[in-house]
């Protein structure tokens, strides 16, 4: 199961008091769903590298779960032969723990057939943003959003039904092409912003035609091999054939460059940084993302939100001001 | 009662220090103007300048340039010209000050900075630091080599940690070679290696002479002090010579019964970086409670070594891993925190906990509130909790924070004294 915080289920009555002010919402909603029991049909926590907040949070909740796996796993800062060779090191580790946790030896068949599963739930994933970006107005941002989302929280095999079930019906969709502005939304990879907000945008005239939400069913730009040493295959997808993305750091291929790329093969028109409060990874890369979309001479729009943000008034009318400066330009 | 307390401890390592970061600079001066030495921008935080020394290098620490800027009340000019950038609020303050400063060509002494040789990110635990070294060779055009040192998950690195880490100090070394033309000093090298073992053992030894009431030196304010040598001269003669010298004298002065002040009333153990702009002020709140800190953990984001570890120039390369790995506070993991700061509590025998929550960090900050509930409620140590900025003077409310620090030690003062009827009765 995949944790994104408690979005805009839960109100913050106790975890404001272990992580204090300037401490984003996702850190303090998951700390909450711990406080309040809402973690507790799990066996494990698992955090990684996403940021120091992040990190941190392992370890409170550690110290105040003790009866918890809870475990921190390190990717790589880099992406050298040898970083490849910790990285399986790192998941064998983690393994290792989850076999004690499981009470089972975990195979390299059965890892396989996962890895199987995994990449065609990425295929089918990809092939949903390939038509969204092709035919926005037969999927909407929002609902790809929904469709991919809920896969966090199912078997995998049925999430592959849903998705295949959905890229079926949809070109068959009723759906009027409508005078949109065509937007590439990047900074939200972690908290992740109300649904109401996705929606806000493309009523205001934003046609998403591609994003960073809900990223870890794309992490990977292309299947991970399914011959060989499992555990290698996965590292070595992680180190070379992963997306951009501001928590993974690949110094050989900068992240904006990343973006630029994402803006031409989209043939976007206009950039929107949607980020969360107090997230400084994103903060950071705005800066040189910036930059680039700059220099490219496209628009931009910077948005901070929060996961529980519940008037969109002020926002709204941004980005209602950014379309119209942009229609009527 | 609160009352006004000369605070700063001055003797001749005062002087001796200033002379050595004064001359270091000059160096750095001289490497703008001729090109050489070459030089290496690396992060405080379990710096490896001992392989510089192969190369007779020296190092460039954007840190060091900050906190002189925001202790001279001259830090916010560069923030906002990095706000201006793009550069957000929310965005670690030592980063802004260090790129408005390159933007705006400010330096500490007013003396020229070269363009690094090389921009060495040497990660240790600090996402922050990643984005900052990326921009800082984004902007100067220097080539960057990120060093991924493996966040300590668990109470010692692995052996795969540490093979990672030595295979990418070699990596470093060759990049190096071709970068200066130079061949790597090997023996030179091992030697610095074992000129940081011998300042590690001096600078252990001052730590542990702060278990002595009154303690001779203030173990956060003073430290600061002579944490510059530590992390420029760690691998060299000069740096064993400053650290013999301080020492001696701080030793001279536990002999004579010499504190911080006339009279020691509270010990007090610090976590988390100062707020530099309000250096002076901050540490007047303390002074006039004559309330001296026995120890702190922003004192070993360079290096921990008070509890035993030492650089082994019989294994250099191995042991420059185990330090950038597991022995300075920025790549441990936050229990380890707790576990330290128990111990400076228990064994340096504090009175209690200051924690100094800093907006720019949250490497330190994220979760101190956890840490102060495990301290009052587990260990019953009184903590107290305050807010502010190492680099940023805009988040320092200086009449707030002195209420706070008043309020702890008046009830700390109340605790002692009825704690003394307790056992009179």
């Amino acid at each position: 199961v995949m944790l994104s915080g408690a979005g805009d289920r839960l109100d913050i009555q106790h975890a404001d008091s272990r992580f204090g002010s300037f401490i984003c919402s996702i850190i303090k909603t998951t700390m909450e769903m711990a406080m309040t029991g809402h973690l507790e049909p799990f066996d494990g926590l698992l955090f990684s590298s996403i940021c120091d907040s992040a990190r941190n949070l392992c370890f409170v909740v550690k110290r105040n779960y003790p009866q918890m796996y809870v475990d921190f796993l390190h990717l790589p800062h880099s992406t050298s032969d040898s970083s490849v060779e910790f990285l399986a090191a790192e998941y064998r580790r983690i393994i290792t723990e989850l076999e004690r946790l499981g009470g089972a030896p975990i195979q390299d068949a059965a890892l396989r057939r996962s890895i199987e599963l995994y990449n065609e739930q990425r295929r089918l994933v990809r092939r949903l943003y390939e038509l969204r970006t092709q035919s926005p107005h037969l999927l909407r941002a929002w609902e790809s959003y929904v469709l991919i989302r809920c896969g966090n929280l199912m078997p995998v095999e049925e999430h592959i039904q849903i998705l295949k079930q959905a890229l079926e019906r949809i070109p068959a969709r009723p759906g009027k092409k409508r005078d949109a502005i065509r937007v590439v939304i990047e900074g939200a990879f972690c908290e992740q912003p109300p649904l109401e907000l996705i929606r806000l945008l493309e009523n205001a005239g934003c046609d998403i035609v591609e994003d960073d939400l809900a990223i870890a069913q794309r992490w990977f730009t292309e299947d991970v091999p399914i011959t060989g040493d499992p555990v290698l295959a996965l590292a070595t997808s992680y180190v070379h054939r992963s997306v951009y993305s501001s928590v993974r750091h690949d110094f050989s291929k900068p992240r904006w460059e990343g973006l630029a790329e994402k803006v031409r093969s989209t043939r976007a028109e206009a950039v929107i940084f949607l980020i969360a409060k107090f997230c400084e990874p994103a903060y950071f890369d705005f800066v040189l993302f910036k930059k680039k979309v700059d220099e490219m001479g496209l628009p931009h729009l910077l948005l901070e939100f929060e996961e529980k943000l519940f008037t969109f008034d002020r926002l709204r009318t941004e980005v209602e001001t950014f379309v119209e400066s942009l229609v009527f330009d | 009662m609160a009352e006004k307390s000369a605070s700063e401890y001055r003797g001749s390592i005062h002087q001796q220090q200033k002379d050595l970061m004064l001359d270091w600079y000059q160096r750095l001066d001289h490497a703008a103007e001729t090109g050489d030495p070459p030089t290496v921008s690396m992060m405080i935080s379990g710096n490896c300048v001992e392989l510089l020394e192969g190369f007779g290098a020296i190092p460039l620490y954007p840190e060091v340039n900050a906190l002189q800027l925001a202790i001279r009340h001259q830090s916010l000019e560069p923030i906002l010209a990095a706000e201006e950038m793009g550069y957000a609020g929310d965005n670690c303050a030592y980063v802004k000050a260090d790129i408005g400063c390159m933007l705006k060509g400010i330096t500490p002494t007013g003396g020229r900075l070269p363009k690094p040789t090389l921009v060495l990110c040497n990660f240790v635990g600090c996402n922050t630091y990643v984005k900052w070294f990326e921009h800082v060779a984004v902007y100067t055009g220097a080539p960057l080599n990120v060093v991924d040192v493996p966040f300590l998950r668990g109470d010692q690195p692995s052996q795969a940690d540490i093979d990672y880490v030595v295979r990418q100090l070699k990596e470093v070394v060759v990049q190096m070679e071709k970068l200066t033309g130079r061949k790597f000093d090997y023996d030179r090298f091992q030697q610095a290696v074992a000129y940081s073992s011998e300042v590690e053992d001096l600078w252990s030894q001052i730590k542990h002479l702060a278990k002595n009431s009154p303690s001779p030196f203030d173990a956060y304010f003073d430290a600061i002090t002579l944490m510059g040598p530590l992390y420029v001269y760690r691998g060299k003669r000069e740096g064993v010579e400053f650290f013999r010298a301080a020492l001696n004298e701080l030793k001279q002065k536990v002999q004579a019964g010499e504190g911080v002040y006339d009279q020691e009333r509270f010990r007090v153990v610090v976590e988390g970086p100062p707020p530099y702009p309000y250096f002076r002020t901050f540490r007047d709140m303390f002074a006039s409670w004559k309330a001296v800190a026995v120890a702190s953990t922003y004192s070993t984001v360079g290096g921990l070594w008070e509890f035993g570890f030492r650089h082994d120039s019989k294994t250099p390369f191995e042991s420059v891993a185990m330090h950038m790995l597991a022995q300075n506070v920025t790549n441990r993991n936050y229990l380890q925190r707790y576990d330290q700061i128990a111990r400076y509590v228990k064994e340096w025998k504090a009175d209690g906990v200051i924690i100094h929550f800093v907006k720019s960090c949250r490497l330190f900050s994220a979760g101190q509130g956890d840490m102060r509930d495990y301290f009052t409620k587990q260990l019953g140590v009184p903590t107290l909790y305050i807010e502010s900025d190492l680099e940023d003077p805009r988040y320092f409310a200086e009449a707030q924070t002195k209420n706070r620090i008043d309020a702890f030690f008046e009830s700390l003062e109340h605790a002692k004294r009825t704690a003394g009827h307790a056992v009179v009765a």
